[in-house]
């Protein structure tokens, strides 16, 4: 199984480790709600360093980001801006999500998930043949997600004072390289932070600085009650290849215009949307005790659907999920939970921002 | 390393059996399956006076992470349940051999609580697994 260059630091501090896509991962330190309560009051920091870099350089990067995904890089105007972005096969199916970043000219780095990671190589190298530019999987790279509202402060005590002051004034969705650190203020926990790209020569040392500053290390546990609470997608769940943009609430990024603008999956993607999809992506509220859990059947007038997630809250206190359900369905559901039929509320998620409950209420 | 009292005895499933003064048997699951677990959220009691047979789910947990069936670890009636686990079902987290107990049983037969395993097969089991 591969290891990441924090392993040793997440056996001595107690993880307990998983398989996470062939990958030894800490799923908590100890408690999973306490972690998800720091990460929403203060500040966590998660290895994410099994998560798949890739740089791309070359004339051609751009013309070719702009056929490979379905939002437009073109929006991408100033150095260092993010985009979210799912990578689509021909029938519009989501083959990964992945956050493209313009660091100048003609270079852009990706980040993909880990469990994809093959697949995707193996589509954007097969995609990218007759395109003049490369394709580089730095080796020996670590990542550090630091998140929660006490994250950005915490990190700006470790980082030296030119570096501070770069990143201190650094926008949402931006990233910058500070010597051998590539400082992104993006996340997967809804809270504001950072995610740190470095050598993994460096890693251990950031990351000892970064809990004596005060940050606690963070299992993938609470990643995903963090994730699901702000309703981010998780791939392989909430979509897959099977899905398009357009039937898990994604059609907020893909881009439309211009019309000449070929990307992958375009065609298929636009006859869907011509003839209107069937399903939608929405939030579940359970009314009474239990958990909502992924493949848990929903049930409606409208017709059944499925839980693509769901966990229990530990912000609201009660179980959430997302779930795909027939475009018809109103703001009731019932879903099987072990045999049993239970009353859940449908909402338009995410259910928690910076802390606080913000779902709506559908009428 | 997880702690397994010498006084208890367990089953494949990871529940633990305390055999009681009365001769009645105290039933609740292990340190090791609780850390497995992860943080309990939700507990579903068995029915007071209800007849089990051995290995008939009774009980659920829930934990952040997934939920788990309780297997009756013998044949036996239901004489009590932790209703304090209603409310607070992390008890388990924090004391999986005492106050996170989950239901008492007047078993069919002590001997078949004895035949279960003693706590030095169970340790051998779970050694294996958090290798």
């Amino acid at each position: 199984m591969n290891k990441t260059p924090l392993y040793d630091q997440h056996l001595a501090m107690n993880a307990k480790m998983v398989d996470f896509s062939g990958w030894n991962m800490p799923i908590h330190y100890g408690s999973q709600l306490n972690e998800h309560n720091i990460v929403r009051s203060d500040a966590g920091m998660f290895d994410v360093s099994h998560m798949n870099v890739l740089d791309l350089r070359g004339e051609q990067a751009k013309a070719f980001l702009q056929k490979l995904v379905a939002n437009d890089v073109d929006q991408l105007k100033s150095d260092g801006k993010a985009l979210y972005t799912c990578m689509l096969n021909e029938q519009a199916g989501v083959i990964d999500d992945l956050i493209i970043y313009f660091i100048h000219n003609s270079y852009y780095r990706i980040v993909l998930n880990a469990a994809t990671r093959k697949k995707d190589l193996a589509w954007i190298t097969q995609q990218s043949e007759h395109f003049n530019l490369t394709l580089e999987s730095p080796e020996g790279l670590a990542m550090i997600a630091i998140q929660g509202p006490n994250a950005r402060t915490k990190v700006h005590q470790v980082l030296d004072d030119e570096t501070c002051t770069k990143v201190a004034e650094m926008k949402p969705f931006n990233a910058c390289f500070c010597g051998e650190l590539f400082i992104a203020r993006t996340g997967y926990t809804g809270e504001d932070g950072y995610e740190i790209v470095l050598p993994a020569s460096g890693v251990e040392v950031l990351w000892t600085k970064l809990r004596q500053a005060g940050v606690a290390p963070i299992g993938l546990g609470a990643r995903d009650t963090l994730r699901l609470e702000a309703a981010m997608s998780l791939y392989g769940a909430d979509m897959d290849e099977s899905i398009s943009p357009l039937e898990c609430n994604l059609n907020w990024t893909v881009a439309w215009q211009p019309v000449e603008r070929d990307f992958i999956g375009r065609t298929a993607l636009q006859k869907q949307r011509e003839a209107g999809v069937e399903y939608k992506l929405v939030g579940l509220l359970l009314e009474g005790r239990g958990v909502l859990r992924g493949h848990q059947r929903v049930v409606s007038d409208a017709g059944d659907g499925k839980v693509t997630s769901g966990t229990f809250s530990p912000t609201l206190g009660r179980s959430i999920a997302l779930a795909r359900v027939p475009v018809a369905m109103g703001n009731r559901c019932q879903v099987e939970i072990r045999g049993k039929l239970q009353d859940a509320r449908v909402v338009k998620p995410p259910f928690v921002h910076h802390g606080k409950a913000c779902y709506e209420e559908l009428n | 390393m997880s702690n397994t009292p010498n006084e208890l005895f367990y089953t494949q499933s990871h529940e633990w059996v305390r055999i009681e003064d009365d001769g009645s048997v105290t039933v609740g699951i292990s340190e090791h399956a609780q850390a497995l677990l992860g943080d309990m959220v939700f507990i579903e009691l068995p029915e007071i006076d209800s007849e089990l047979d051995v290995g008939q789910d009774c009980a659920v947990i829930e934990s952040v992470k997934a939920a788990s069936d309780i297997y009756s670890p013998v044949a036996g009636t239901v004489i009590a349940i932790n209703e304090a686990l209603e409310d607070a079902p992390e008890t388990i987290n924090s004391d999986a051999y005492g106050e996170g107990w989950i239901f008492k049983l007047q078993p069919a037969s002590l001997s078949d609580v004895r035949e279960l395993m003693s706590a030095e097969e169970y340790s051998a089991l779970i050694t294996e697994d958090e290798d």
